[in-house]
């Protein structure tokens, strides 16, 4: 028998604890196989972040660092400057990186540290319940603004790819969704184009995934990838922001 | 055989490095040392001072409370330091901006124009040379050769004409307080 | 080598790379501004990195993940910086992570001042940071001790896998003394088989945590941890003790404090008093046991400390009621007089009326 799929080398066989329809399993397959394609598995060194992936450090078949809240990109800076030919990467959620972690991440882009930063957006807490984050949209619900977020209380979201894009040790920002197929396989190249971005030397690289969470918006997985499309894309616009030929915001 | 030594001024006056220029010549003559700097906001512009302690035995604390010799660049450090000084010390008086007199009597005041006698040697900048020379003048602590030799360890060797403008401040400061000096700036 | 007169700020640089430390990564605050001066005018001599970062919550999490990687890493701070480590600090007892950590103590609490104080000797010694933990905690009172408790401190932090901590006050790091300073370390890299270095492909990933959300295993964990504890109480105590046999009176202090009671003991031998004196080297662990070289001469136990009295905890535990004990201190950056010590001393041995 013929195997035309298998799961990435790039990946351990822990079972997976996410929600059903969660998209953090699509993220940890689409960077697994970048580190494989590109060859770099083992000398790949990853940092978990706090948030539904802090076991991250569970599945990726590479060498793995839990950190703190927020600090994944010092933590990644640390590593990174001992084993300058290391892949290093941070995997961070909203919370993490765009609210408690938002200096780490900014400094991290200033200094054009050579890592990589993959940074997914579902626009809430995911695994304290529910809570609003700073991506979160105006009128949408969570558990700490049960009224729906408004700018008069809460102000706009934040969009952090347009942000890092004006950094100019940020070499490579590109923002993607999952919501269908043809954009999974989108978001795989972009993961791809991030870690060369790195192996080159070139600077900091960072691909803003946006994601679903059923569990915690209270749709089915596919209400919920709907919900994505119809809602997140038209305030955060998908596309490269920056790359190292210079920046542009097209797909 | 210990010497404690509180040098005083506005930030600017070249006390730490005197503190160190005599904390160094001690180092050279195997003597302990310690210099204690002030720091912070008073280094930058207001008032800066050093505690040096040479001693032939180790030192425990850095801090002086009780000098041997408060050298004062400036009135508020004029202020600070002339009761601490201990009966029979010394007290070096920077007579270019302190006119005030001491009014203690159990102990030596010694006022030298430094800005003066520097400006006239043409390095305004030299007028904390000028006071350590006096000062080794006075106390018989500070050793010419020693000095010099300070001066190359902390200012490195090359810079031969800082080196001598230095030492020309030291003489000078020197000559002023043992009856060498011969030029016509008065006490 | 000979003497040379250094400040402590760069003594304790200078120490450092000469025991092999590579990474350093800090944040600039009075008054210890001269330690990150000096790493980044001469890491990069002898190929290693200096990274001023954006805060020193950043900088010991670099430390974090340059520890995780292998890295001999350093950093250093002070007072309010310190306080903004202890996340990190934390994270690295609980990783199980070795590195260096500097505090030049200045008064506080909040901003404080920046003169010279030992007001953080709780931070340090009863953890900052959340959890059950420990960190070797060493207090220099010269610049030569300084200078050589620093390759002291990396090689307990290797051996222990322990973040170390030397405690100094503002005075230890902004004074000159004479140092002599040791030949660089040429001894190999203590092998780290635990480290993030990348798999190669030939082995099982390396995690570093300290997430343990089964309570069995982070019980399991914690164990481990007391254990190693007990074993760093039993062998790494250190201190210095003087004349406890036949004193009258006994001081414990520490750092430079310690110095300036040395004072205070020779104005009180003038007099014919004798006095001893206990002069803790490691704050964590704690030289409780030193107290029991006391004599049966002893009227009681003065603390003196540039803070409102935090060793003194430590003390009483240490005379277990045996003596009274009585506490001196001076805070705020303010530094006591050895006069008035000795007059403290002189009330406790009956000397001189309350």
């Amino acid at each position: 028998m013929k195997v035309i799929y298998d799961k990435s080398p790039g990946l351990t066989d822990s079972a997976l604890h996410y929600c059903p329809g969660c998209t953090h399993g699509i993220i940890h397959k689409l960077i697994a196989e970048a580190l494989v394609d590109l060859d770099v598995l083992g000398s790949a060194i990853g940092v978990a972040p706090v948030g539904c992936s802090v076991f991250a450090y569970q599945y990726f078949n590479c060498d793995m660092q839990e950190a703190a809240h927020g600090r994944a990109p010092a933590v990644a800076t640390g590593i990174k400057r001992v084993h300058p030919e290391a892949a290093v990467f941070t995997y961070q959620g909203d919370g993490d990186l765009a609210a408690i972690g938002t200096a780490e991440v900014v400094h991290a882009a200033v200094r054009g540290e050579k890592i990589t930063t993959i940074f997914v957006n579902n626009a809430i807490y995911g695994m304290t319940g529910g809570q609003m984050a700073p991506t979160t949209l105006v009128g949408q619900k969570a558990t700490t603004a049960p009224f729906g977020r408004t700018e008069a209380l809460h102000g706009k979201p934040l969009r952090v790819s347009e942000l890092l894009a004006t950094v100019d040790g940020a070499k490579f920002v590109e923002r993607v969704s999952l919501h269908d197929p043809a954009h999974v396989r989108r978001a795989g190249r972009a993961i791809r184009e991030a870690f060369e971005c790195q192996i080159r030397g070139e600077g900091f690289s960072f691909v803003e995934v946006l994601s679903t969470c059923p569990t915690n918006w209270g749709l089915t997985p596919a209400e919920a990838l709907h919900w994505l499309e119809e809602n997140m894309i038209p305030y955060y616009s998908l596309g490269k922001f920056r790359t190292p030929e210079g920046g542009s915001k097209n797909d | 055989m210990t010497e404690k030594v509180i040098i005083a001024g506005f930030g600017g006056q070249g006390v730490m490095l005197s503190g160190m220029l005599l904390a160094q010549a001690g180092l050279l003559r195997k003597r302990e040392v310690t210099w204690l700097p002030s720091y912070g906001p008073e280094m930058r512009g207001g008032t800066a001072n050093c505690h040096v302690t040479v001693s032939s035995r180790p030192i425990a604390s850095p801090v002086i409370l009780a000098p041997d010799c408060a050298i004062v660049m400036n009135l508020p450090s004029f202020d600070k330091y002339e009761r601490q000084v201990v009966p029979g010390g010394l007290f070096l008086v920077n007579s270019s901006l302190v006119t005030k007199r001491s009014g203690r009597k159990d102990f030596r005041v010694v006022p030298v124009p430094v800005n003066e006698l520097a400006q006239e040697l043409g390095n305004a900048k030299t007028a904390n040379m000028v006071m350590l020379g006096a000062y080794a003048g006075v106390s018989g602590a500070l050793d010419r050769e020693l000095f010099i030799k300070a001066l190359e360890v902390i200012g490195g060797k090359k810079d031969h004409l800082l080196i001598d403008a230095n030492v020309r401040a030291f003489d000078c400061g020197m000559e002023y307080v043992t009856g060498g000096y011969c030029g016509e700036i008065g006490a | 080598m000979g003497k040379v007169l250094m400040k402590g700020n760069e003594a304790i640089g200078s120490a450092a790379i000469r025991a092999g430390c590579r990474y350093f990564f800090g944040y600039p605050i009075t008054p210890q501004n001269e330690v990150p001066e000096y790493m980044s005018r001469h890491l990069p001599e002898v190929g290693g990195v200096f990274v001023q970062a954006e805060s020193e919550i950043a900088a010991i999490n670099m430390v974090y993940g340059a520890a995780g990687a292998g890295g001999r890493v350093m950093t250093s701070s002070s007072s309010p910086g310190i306080a903004l480590k202890q996340e990190g600090i934390s994270y690295l007892a609980g990783a199980r992570l070795p590195c260096v950590i500097v505090n030049v103590m200045r008064g506080g609490p909040g901003l404080g001042g920046i003169q010279p104080a030992q007001s953080d000797y709780f931070q340090a010694t009863r953890g900052g940071g959340n959890g059950d933990y420990r960190i070797i905690v060493e207090a220099p009172s010269t610049l030569q001790e300084a200078v050589d408790l620093m390759q002291e401190s990396f090689d307990l932090a290797d051996r222990y896998r322990i973040p170390v901590m030397l405690l100094c006050d503002g005075m230890i790091g902004q004074m000159m003394e004479p140092v002599e300073l040791r030949e660089a370390d040429r001894r190999p890299p203590v092998e780290k088989p635990w480290a993030t270095v990348g798999t190669g492909g030939k082995r099982k990933p390396n995690i570093i945590t300290s997430l343990y959300l089964n309570p069995a295993e982070l019980e399991e964990l914690n164990l481990l941890l007391a254990a190693q504890y007990r074993e760093i109480t039993e062998r790494e105590t250190r201190v210095e003790s003087i004349g406890l046999e036949g004193a009258r009176v006994v001081v414990a202090a520490y750092g430079t404090t310690a110095r300036i009671v040395r004072e205070a003991v020779d104005l009180c031998t003038a007099k014919g008093i004798p006095v001893g004196l206990i002069r803790p080297i490691t704050l964590w662990p704690y030289p409780y046991a030193e107290f029991d070289k006391i004599g049966k001469d002893c009227l009681g136990v003065l603390c003196v400390e540039m803070s409102m009295g935090q060793m003194l905890d430590d003390v009483k535990i240490a005379a277990n009621g045996r003596w009274p004990v009585h506490f001196y201190g001076r805070t705020g950056g303010v530094v006591p007089d050895p006069r008035d010590i000795a007059r403290e001393i002189e009330v406790i041995a009956g000397r001189r009326p309350v």
